[in-house]
């Protein structure tokens, strides 16, 4: 039986640790909010983006960019890993290291070698202990408020890596967020870039032929040229985005579980407690009980 | 004056613009481009400068971009740029903090690559700021 005292100072500690999932919670339930905003502000510029590329690309032909082209033999590839800088997000890190790591077991093959770009302090140090050189890092940037320029800088070196023969394959791993209780570990090709589709709405595409009597300047394939490294940083941008998002998803879940469990533990403990005490009160009254029968003895 | 056209420059960050303009120009790769309504559909990436419009109260209006392409429609023009400033919201302080840095980077002459980025920053800086001073005259 635990004494009065020890139940005492641990209900004292998990009512602090509770207060602290609680402050957590919030934090991350505001900061969540800024970052679907940032995630809404940028579907405008995606959409358009997606939408003229598309276009663009049915006009050019297969082959017109090496971007566009697949490597005969794929034997250095590059993983950009995007995952949070803290800890204390349940299992979302690990779900994504998790998708690398399988990544990694499904590529591997004669001569295969891995690199690596890194967002975030936890995929870092998952890519230290693992086959391969980081070549990139960039700490502080998911869960914050980030500039494109951050996409561009590291897209730019990417894009440089892969024509100069640097990778063969460029991949991205990054936390889709697809509503506040549900993030999805994803993986996507960067480089070669996929076929792209077209992704005009429906409904506009049949009534008016979309693109078809545009004036390029200069021609669609410079056009392009200078579209397809874009839309690798687009690409970025976007993981960056949503995995932003989905960490603060994550803690806040987390956070609100941990909350739930302090109060549990509060709940068991204050039993604990008060049995404590009545058992101190029925072993001090049986002493002063005996004690008076042993003076009337 | 005929309809006007709508004017929407966006970046990753926000819609920057979004209104009716009487006449938009420019800075395309290959030289600037006025564009009224009507216009035939015409595509083409931009160089770091200033988009000029009249807006529907007939007013002079400016905006800053850092490249990026612009798609013209008969009646809409679409701007896409990595960032865009409109006049009255350049920071001239930061503007000429970012010059002061690239033309201390490309004194250095250290790094191919980052030279290219520096020149293309400086470029930048100098064209906020030329922007930014205009609004007082």
């Amino acid at each position: 039986m635990p004494t009065l005292k020890d139940v005492e100072l641990k209900i004292k500690a998990v009512k602090k640790t509770k207060q602290i999932t609680k402050a957590m919670n919030m934090v991350a339930t505001s900061r969540l909010r800024g970052a679907q905003q940032n995630m809404e502000a940028f579907r405008p510029y995606a959409g358009k983006f997606a939408e003229v590329l598309g276009s663009l690309a049915e006009k050019a032909g297969e082959e017109a960019n090496p971007l566009l082209v697949p490597k005969e033999m794929v034997k250095k590839i590059h993983i950009v890993l995007c995952t949070s800088d803290r800890g204390l997000c349940g299992g979302f890190n690990l779900n994504l290291m998790d998708k690398a790591e399988a990544l990694m077991e499904e590529k591997t093959g004669d001569g295969v070698t891995f690199s690596f770009t890194n967002f975030g302090k936890k995929g870092r140090n998952w890519s230290r202990k693992a086959d391969g050189e980081i070549q990139e890092e960039y700490l502080g940037v998911v869960g914050t408020t980030f500039d494109f320029s951050i996409a561009s800088t590291s897209g730019r070196r990417l894009v440089e890596g892969f024509l100069g023969g640097d990778y063969d394959e460029v991949y991205v791993i990054y936390s889709k967020f697809l509503g506040m209780a549900k993030q999805l570990p994803t993986v996507q090709q960067l480089l070669p870039i996929p076929a792209i589709q077209k992704e005009v709405g429906e409904g506009v595409a049949d009534d008016q032929p979309y693109l078809a009597e545009h004036i390029c300047e200069p021609s669609v394939d410079e056009l392009l040229g200078d579209l397809l490294p874009r839309n690798v940083f687009v690409q970025i941008f976007s993981a960056l985005l949503e995995t932003s998002t989905s960490e603060h998803a994550a803690r806040m879940a987390a956070m609100d579980n941990a909350t739930k469990a302090c109060n549990d533990m509060i709940e068991n403990l204050t039993l604990a407690y008060n049995k404590a005490r009545q058992s101190a009160i029925t072993a001090d009254l049986m002493d002063i009980v005996g004690g008076a029968e042993a003076l009337k003895g | 004056m005929a309809a006007n056209i709508r004017l929407e420059v966006v970046t990753p960050r926000k819609e920057v613009v979004n209104e009716e303009a009487q006449i938009i120009v420019a800075p395309g790769v290959l030289g600037e481009f006025g564009v009224l309504t009507g216009h035939t559909p015409f595509m083409t990436s931009l160089k770091i400068g200033t988009i000029r419009y009249t807006d529907a109260q007939g007013q002079e209006r400016c905006v800053f971009v850092s490249g990026g392409f612009a798609e013209a429609l008969p009646d809409k023009v679409t701007v896409l740029a990595e960032s865009a400033d409109r006049r009255c919201d350049i920071d001239l302080a930061r503007a000429q903090a970012a010059m002061e840095r690239a033309q201390k980077r490309i004194e250095d002459k250290s790094d191919e690559i980052d030279f290219t980025r520096a020149h293309l920053a400086l470029r930048r800086s100098i064209q906020r700021i030329q922007l930014a001073e205009s609004r007082r005259s």
